[in-house]
Formats: structure tokens, C-alpha cells, sequence
């Protein structure tokens, strides 16, 4: 406490230093003090001190045995190139070596510091930030007498260029990072995918089309549109896959429940939705054959594919988009269209992308919720 | 050392001890018991060949009461007809069959038959209607699968199987009780077998689907997870942040707040 603060004191009343910061000095509390020192066992007993030396000299002998264990055990465990086994090892015994060679030496210095070192309570009262008048003087002398020297405030021509040009420094890196961001319009982007009327649909990854006869019940068909393997990855390979990627299934008719408006969107009991969540877009693609639920890993959204995949269970809010899908004269599976609502989570621009052929399958699929 | 305090105060970790030695011996205990209650007719072996003939004795005994005596189902138990050989190895060489009770679905345990009785049951199956046939060794065998093979494997395990089974083979959960179970050590013809039949809920994978010589290059993959260690050290049950989360907030920050507390504390 400095010079200053004790005259308030001894009349008991408020100290103000500064406006917000003031101390009440009466207390209605007393001071109780430190409690009593108490000697600790190495202080009483010269064994146990020699003891404790002891342990402390082993912590640190400890440590160097890790660093040496560290080298020898990167030189003596080595990573085997093409055996990514051996990177396992290598990494545990050097891990272990230097977590040995720093623990040795805190917790060595620890025990030193708690057992040997001298056991004293000390009381340190803390000191004011504010510096002293005389400090405060100085500094403002020295900015004014710096003002003075470089003319920063007569010289505004180059004071103001030079603030505008720093302002102007981190104005490239906006530009490149606002460059990260696709040059497609967002929305544009995610609100239609590959899928277009008379796409063959194709096992992913080998894009082989699939045949209507080869969905035999209990399959689950993983799905991409076929001339999505004409992407290269530099060309939006994966961009376009995760928006388009489909399961295909066929259910027993006896089970599917269609809505008269959709019984044209599948075949023979195949049906195709989107593999993309509506909670926030994980790929549901967790099929059990016998009670035609998709689950999502993510938050567990449950889907009923014999009722055009609503949610049963879980966040997601929209059934999964369906996928109109019919036979080519050939007995492949084909889109009759894209999907007709933009695939995936919910986004502002949503509800102005559905398409006006889109057939709801309840009113309230049409309100305006997330 | 000799004034040491005798205050007849237990050890404060007795018992945490305590605790740990009553849940090993129950653990233990239950483990014995679960054994002596699976042993079954599996250590009886015949010696001569088995017939359709007798797979249809077998199928009668042990089957039928849910299956049906034809194996034309009933309300317990779905009809056999068609299911063909290679689902009637599966369900009984996993032991996933006679079911030891009705449940979300049946459980892998130690098989009730010998491969000879269960082939025989296949035989008799596999007469009623044509279905999935047991995969010969040739189809089964991964010698031949080179590195790219094995990419490819892990590919097609990656799009087609690792939503339920998890990406290194560790299983997962699936809806009301329902779980799709670890692929640590499995057989291959029971690997080639669930996906040509699809048992229970896992979905059916095909020829036109998944053709053998893919389905061979997924059982490769998955032989490849057993016979090499986690890269990362103990994978904690490759079950993802689940539990390397829980291992790091008990015993990461445990061992901090432990240390924590041995650094403020004032020496005896």
C-alpha cells in the first residue's frame, strides 16, 4: 500500500483514487491472520528430510533417464516405411521417453519446493497498478516530446496517409478468403442436383446403371446419377455426388402406403430418396430390411420408407426428398426428373426453389419451418 | 516409518478396492455360469456323412416349433422356404439360431450344431426351394487380393456397410434394441453369407449389387482390419469421440484435477 493510501485510514473513511475504485477501509471484519506455522516432518526429522533429498534427486534422475530413453527408443523403434504398424510403437516409446524426461523434472522440482525448501508463510500484499505522479508525468512528457520531434499532429498530410494505409492492409486477405467461398451463387448451387429426366441410376462408385430386376427385395442400392462418374474430383466430383446421392430399395407392395399423387414416382415397389438428412444433412443410410426405417447416425432422425420416408423419430422436421424414378425400354432404372425440392437441410431461400410440380404429402410440409 | 499413525481408519482407497474385487468375482461368476448354461449337443459329432434326410430330422426337432414342420413359418418364425443354404449356415454356424429367446434379434454365441448337422439342415433347406448357395473356398479366398483389391474393399465397406458397422468394423447401434454387431475375427463364408442373404435387418447385397469378386475384396479389407494393429495406438473401441471423450474427460482432466489438488495442498 503506497505513502498516500494511509492517511485515509487512520480518520476511516474512503480512500478514492480514481472514480470506480473506492475502498472502503472500515472493515467490519478483523484481520484474523495467518493461521499457525506448523513444521512440516522434514523440518522435525533429519532422516526424513534425507529422505525427501533422495526422491527428489531420483525425479531428476528420472528425467534424464527419459531423455535417453526417448533417443534410443526413436532410433531403436523405427517407423517402417509401408508399415504403418510400426508408427504405433515408435510414437509410444517416444511419447513415453519425453512425458517421463518433463514429468521427472516438474515433479521433481515440486517435491524440492514442498518438502525442502524453506516453509515459511510469507505474506506479499499486492501492489497498486496506478503508477506514481511523478511516473505519469514522465510518460505524458515523453509522447508529448515525441508529438513534437516526429510532427505526428502538425504533419497531417502524412499522419492521415499513413492511417489510411494501414487500414488498407488487411483489405487482400478479405478478398482471398471471400475467393474461398464457391463462385456459384450459393443457393444457386445446392438447390438442384445432377439428376435430370431419363439419368440411369448407378451403383456407386462404379457407376455401373442398375436394373430394375436386380433390386431384388431387402436390397439397399446405394446410389449416384451415371454420369456423375464423368467428373473428374478437380470438377466438382464430390461437391455433386453429396448432393445427389440416393438409396434405392425395393419394399413388398403389400407394405409400400403411397399417396395416389406419388404411386407414379416409383416402380414395382423401388423406391428412391435422398440420402442426405433434412436435420442437417448427414447421410441417412442406415436401412433395416424388415422394418423399412432409415435411421440417421447423426442424431437418430428415423424415416419410414412404406410412407414416403416421414419422420418417425428424431430432429428432422421434412421427410426425405423422393426421387421419381421409372424403367427405360431397356429395363434400367431412370429419373423422370431432379428432385423436386432442394435435397438436404433447411436454408432461408428454401421454400422459393421447390419446384411447382412438387407433390407435398401434407399440408403442413408446406409451412414455413426449419 | 515407525511413528506411523494407528488410528484403525480404513485405507482411503479400501474401498474403491472393496468394490473392484465384488464386481470381478460377480463378473467372473456370471461368465462361468453363462458357459455351463450354452454348452449344448455341439460336442456330440457324428462320424458319417449327413443327409438332407437327416437335416429334415434336425429341422423337425429344433426348428420347427417356430418355423413350422414344412418350414412354412408361423407366427414365432418366418418361413425357411428359399432361404437357401447359405442363410441356414450363417444363422446356425453364428449361433445366431435356435434362438436362445424372442428379442430385438437373435444374438452371436457359440453354435448348437456341429458344421456337419448344420449342413445337413442347409441340404434339407435348399431341397424345398432354390435360394443363396454356401460360397465355395475359391470365392473365399483373399490370397489373390492385391493393394488396390484391398482399396477398392475399403471403399465399398466405406459406402455400403460402414454406416451401421462403423468404418473399422466396430458395430454400432440401430433402432429399439436393434444393433448391427462388430466384425472383429469373423468367418468369411459367414461375411460372404450376411450379405448374399441380408439376416435380420441388415439389408441384402447381391451379385447385381456387390458382385464376388467385390464381396471378396470386402472380406479382404476386413481381414486386413484384424491382422493389423490401430495405427493411433489403443483405438478405445474405434467407436469414435464417444469414447475418446469419456477417456480424456475422466482421465485427462482426472489426472489434471488430480495433480491440481497435489500441488495446493500443504505438506505433512
Amino acid at each position: 500500500m503506497s505513502a498516500e493510501g494511509h492517511a485515509p485510514t487512520e480518520q476511516r473513511e474512503v480512500a478514492v483514487y480514481d472514480r470506480g475504485a473506492a475502498v472502503v477501509q472500515s472493515d467490519a471484519f478483523e484481520n484474523p491472520g495467518l493461521p499457525p506455522h506448523r513444521p512440516r516432518q522434514t523440518d522435525l526429522h533429519p532422516e526424513k528430510e534425507r529422505r525427501a533429498a533422495r526422491q527428489v534427486v531420483l525425479w531428476f534422475l528420472l528425467s534424464m533417464l527419459g531423455s535417453v530413453l526417448a533417443i534410443v527408443a526413436y532410433i531403436a523403434v523405427p517407423i517402417e516405411p509401408g508399415d504403418m504398424g510400426t508408427v504405433r510403437f515408435n510414437n509410444l516409446f517416444l511419447g513415453l521417453g519425453i512425458a517421463l524426461a518433463l514429468l521427472g523434472i516438474g515433479f521433481g522440482g515440486m517435491h524440492w519446493a514442498r518438502q525442502l525448501m524453506s516453509s515459511h508463510e510469507v505474506v506479499e500484499e499486492r501492489h497498486l497498478s496506478r503508477g506514481s505522479e511523478k511516473s505519469r508525468a514522465r510518460a505524458v512528457e515523453i509522447f508529448q516530446l515525441g508529438d513534437q520531434e516526429s510532427g505526428f499532429s502538425r504533419r497531417s498530410l502524412i499522419r492521415n496517409t499513413l492511417i489510411a494505409a494501414v487500414a488498407l492492409v488487411p483489405l487482400p486477405a478479405v478478398v482471398l478468403f471471400r475467393d474461398l467461398a464457391p463462385a456459384q451463387d450459393a443457393v444457386e448451387a445446392i438447390s438442384n442436383t445432377m439428376w435430370k429426366a431419363g439419368t440411369r441410376l448407378a451403383l456407386d462408385p462404379s457407376g455401373t446403371p442398375i436394373r430394375a430386376d436386380d433390386v431384388t427385395i431387402g436390397s439397399a442400392f446405394h446410389v449416384i446419377p451415371e454420369d456423375l462418374t464423368e467428373l473428374g474430383h478437380g470438377e466438382g466430383y464430390l461437391d455433386q455426388k453429396a448432393l445427389a446421392a440416393v438409396l434405392l430399395v425395393r419394399v413388398p407392395l403389400d407394405r409400400l402406403n403411397e399417396q395416389p399423387a406419388r404411386a407414379g414416382w416409383s416402380y414395382d415397389g423401388i423406391v428412391a430418396y435422398s440420402k442426405i438428412c433434412t436435420h442437417v444433412g448427414c447421410p441417412v443410410a442406415l436401412y433395416e430390411q424388415q422394418t423399412h426405417h432409415l435411421l440417421c447416425p447423426c442424431h437418430q432422425s428415423t424415416f419410414d420408407v412404406t410412407n414416403h420416408a416421414k419422420v418417425i423419430f428424431g430432429p428432422a422436421k421434412r421427410p426425405l426428398p423422393q426421387l421419381p424414378i421409372t424403367v427405360d425400354d431397356e429395363g434400367y432404372l431412370i429419373a423422370q426428373s431432379d428432385f423436386t425440392e432442394p435435397i438436404g437441410p433447411s436454408y432461408f431461400e428454401r421454400l422459393g426453389n421447390i419446384d411447382p410440380e412438387h407433390i407435398p404429402l401434407t399440408a403442413a410440409e408446406l409451412e414455413t419451418r426449419a | 516409518m515407525a511413528s506411523r499413525k494407528k488410528t484403525g481408519r480404513r485405507h482411503p482407497l479400501a474401498s474403491a478396492a472393496l468394490l473392484i474385487i465384488g464386481l470381478v468375482a460377480a463378473g467372473g461368476a456370471s461368465a462361468a455360469v453363462g458357459t455351463v448354461a450354452n454348452a449344448g449337443p455341439s460336442s456330440s459329432s457324428y462320424a458319417q456323412q449327413l443327409t438332407a434326410a437327416d437335416g429334415e430330422q434336425l429341422f423337425r426337432a429344433n426348428c420347427a416349433t417356430c418355423h413350422g414342420m414344412n418350414a412354412q413359418g408361423t407366427p414365432n418364425g418366418v418361413s425357411l422356404i428359399g432361404v437357401g443354404a447359405a442363410s441356414v449356415d450363417f444363422q446356425v454356424m453364428t449361433g445366431r439360431m435356435p434362438m436362445a429367446m424372442q428379442g430385438p434379434q437373435a444374438l452371436k454365441r457359440e453354435p448348437m450344431f456341429t458344421q456337419e448337422q448344420s449342413d445337413a439342415m442347409a441340404a434339407y433347406i435348399a431341397s424345398l426351394a432354390p435360394g443363396p448357395e454356401i460360397p465355395s473356398d475359391e470365392m473365399l479366398d483373399t490370397a489373390g487380393v492385391d493393394a488396390e483389391g484391398l482399396a477398392n474393399g475399403a471403399e465399398l465397406f466405406r459406402i455400403n456397410c460402414a454406416m451401421c458397422h462403423n468404418v473399422a468394423g466396430a458395430g454400432g447401434a440401430l433402432t429399439e434394441g436393434k444393433f448391427a454387431p462388430p466384425l472383429k475375427n469373423i468367418d468369411a463364408a459367414h461375411i460372404y453369407e450376411a450379405m448374399l442373404t441380408g439376416p435380420q435387418n441388415m439389408p441384402v447385397f447381391n451379385d447385381a449389387n456387390i458382385d464376388p469378386e467385390q464381396k471378396r475384396e470386402i472380406i479382404a479389407y476386413l481381414q486386413y482390419l484384424d491382422d493389423n494393429p490401430s495405427v493411433g495406438g489403443f483405438d478405445l473401441g474405434s467407436l469414435g469421440p464417444v469414447s475418446e471423450g469419456l477417456f480424456i474427460w475422466i482421465f485427462g482432466l482426472g489426472g489434471i484435477v488430480a495433480i491440481t489438488v497435489w500441488l495446493t495442498s500443504k505438506p505433512n
